[in-house]
């Protein structure tokens, strides 16, 4: 029985692939045409000889700068606001505003960077500015989540110590809670903001600065050979970052 | 009471201040800009059309039809990046090696350096972001979700051929040798010996992957993909918030599903 209902999922996957195919009709001749084959041929063969000029790589160390920057602002700026809401959202504060919190860092994690981007760049105006605030407001939503799992499981034990030798609320917390939770809480961090770099390198696509803005404009104004040393310092970046975690990753955590 | 480790920490705090300092104007950070009385305004009136979301005949029917464009594009990508990946991934693969055979499970020199080729482009397609393949295929073949199903593909591709490569090599090798060694091709050797041990993995995680595809052809849209996101950009232009809270909402509905489909399928089948 459990084996028919198997068979049935996978013959109904099958079908949803034809079905999409079907729907989107797609010209997949049309696609692999000669004449069209030619003319992708011409479009990539555009990229092949990157602008290495001086003057574009020093622009393109701005821009790759600039990506980092908004990578690490956004991400701090998160740090700061999920600590915010984490507090409430670990139902430090009472029923109602631990609901409050959690709706609140749903709502801030599910909607994509990309989408946040577009608002901001509506909110806030054009530049690295929008995507700055686009990373730290879903960062925000997916560091408040990770930051309150972190203060639940903390033992209270600390805290109550602090609080019952006569120390207020704060000290009770920065002395009794956060040394406890304050490593989860920075390995967190540091892996959102690898994340955040990936990201903020296409987030200017809507307009929103970095890597992004410039590898968008050089596209849209057909200059093929800065694109591709745009799209190389995206790759050198993201593989520089993967490099550098699995690295550090080993030194640090693998005792 | 006193505080014995605050100078240390004071100083750490000034280091890491000093080092993002330059970032904070590198990155023009301005959170006066938002309250702006121009952008505060028209920010203020966009949100404040959110409710009610647009919820008109005909715009429903464009909805559901981006909606089911953005399903299409997902599951389009999803199967032409297994059709590409399971080729690249046995060929990255070092589980059919017949030099490793007799080698201890270590492939000769050259089988080696045959490999290098493959995982090579396979690192180069994933490690481009599906979004710019998205743009660079909108260029290619203009507006519209053929742009978004190529993307999809040849960045899942990528993924997938990794991961399968892994799984196939993470899987018992006795059958395998053993069908080699018995004189069995390696297509056949393949499919009676690494394929049965292989196959719960390799589906729960591409199941895992449509599900990431479902929520990359969104946000490919804004770059002009096609579906839902192709909408939602068009109406952030227009600063119809109506229309932008009702494909928020729709969107949140399909991640919901997708992750609810996606874990009944992965539970039913491996």
């Amino acid at each position: 029985m459990s084996r028919l209902l198997n068979y049935l999922l996978l013959g109904a996957l099958l079908l949803a692939m034809v079905a999409s195919f079907r729907f989107l009709q797609i010209d997949f001749v049309g696609l692999i045409s000669p004449d069209a084959l030619e003319q992708m041929g011409d479009y990539a063969a555009g990229f092949l000889a990157p602008d290495l000029s001086r003057t574009y790589l020093e622009e393109l160390g701005h821009g790759a700068l600039q990506t980092l920057a908004m990578s690490a602002i956004g991400t701090l700026l998160a740090a700061l606001a999920g600590l915010l809401l984490a507090l409430p959202a670990a139902g430090r504060w009472g029923l109602v505003a631990e609901q409050a919190a959690r709706l609140l860092l749903n709502a801030l994690r599910a909607i994509p960077e990309l989408v946040w981007a577009a608002l901001m760049v509506l909110a806030a105006g054009l530049g690295p500015n929008a995507g700055t605030l686009a990373l730290a407001l879903h960062t925000a939503g997916v560091l408040g989540r990770l930051f309150a799992e972190a203060l639940e499981n903390t033992p209270a034990e600390p805290a109550e110590a602090v609080r019952l030798a006569g120390g207020g609320r704060v000290a009770a917390f920065v002395y009794g809670t956060l040394p406890g939770v304050w490593p989860q809480l920075l390995a967190y961090s540091l892996y959102r903001w690898e994340n955040n770099i990936r990201m903020a390198s296409v987030l200017g696509f809507v307009g929103a600065g970095g890597l992004g803005q410039m590898l968008y404009m050089s596209l849209s104004l057909f200059q093929h050979a800065q694109a591709a040393s745009v799209i190389l310092a995206m790759l050198l970046l993201v593989l520089a970052v993967d490099a550098f975690s699995a690295w550090s990753r080993q030194r640090w955590l693998s005792r | 009471m006193r505080d014995p480790a605050a100078l240390p920490r004071l100083l750490l705090t000034l280091l890491a201040l000093a080092l993002l300092w330059p970032g904070l104007s590198l990155s023009e950070l301005n959170l006066g800009a938002l309250f702006e009385p121009g952008n505060a305004r028209t920010m203020g009136q966009f949100l404040g059309d959110f409710w009610p979301p647009a919820h008109e005949a005909d715009f429903l029917a464009l909805l559901w039809r981006a909606t089911l464009e953005t399903l299409a594009i997902a599951t389009a990508g999803m199967t032409l990046a297994l059709l590409l990946a399971l080729p690249a991934g046995l060929l990255a693969s070092r589980a059919l090696s017949l030099s490793a055979l007799y080698r201890g499970g270590r492939p000769a020199w050259w089988g080696a350096l045959l490999r290098w080729p493959v995982r090579g482009l396979l690192i180069v397609l994933r490690s481009v972001p599906e979004i710019v393949w998205a743009l660079l295929f909108v260029r290619a073949v203009g507006l519209g979700p053929t742009a978004g199903v190529l993307a999809i593909a040849i960045t899942y591709a990528g993924m997938l051929g990794k991961v399968y490569a892994e799984i196939f090599e993470s899987v018992d090798g006795g059958p395998a040798r053993a069908l080699l060694g018995a004189g069995a091709s390696r297509l056949a050797a393949f499919c009676y010996g690494v394929l049965p041990n292989a196959a719960g993995e390799m589906l729960s995680y591409s199941v895992y992957r449509w599900e990431c595809a479902i929520r990359a052809s969104v946000v490919m849209g804004f770059v002009g993909a096609g579906g839902l996101g192709q909408q939602m950009d068009l109406s952030m232009r227009m600063f119809a918030g109506e229309e932008v809270a009702a494909m928020l909402l729709v969107f949140l509905v399909l991640v919901l599903l997708a992750d609810q489909l996606s874990r009944l399928l992965r539970s039913r089948l491996t």
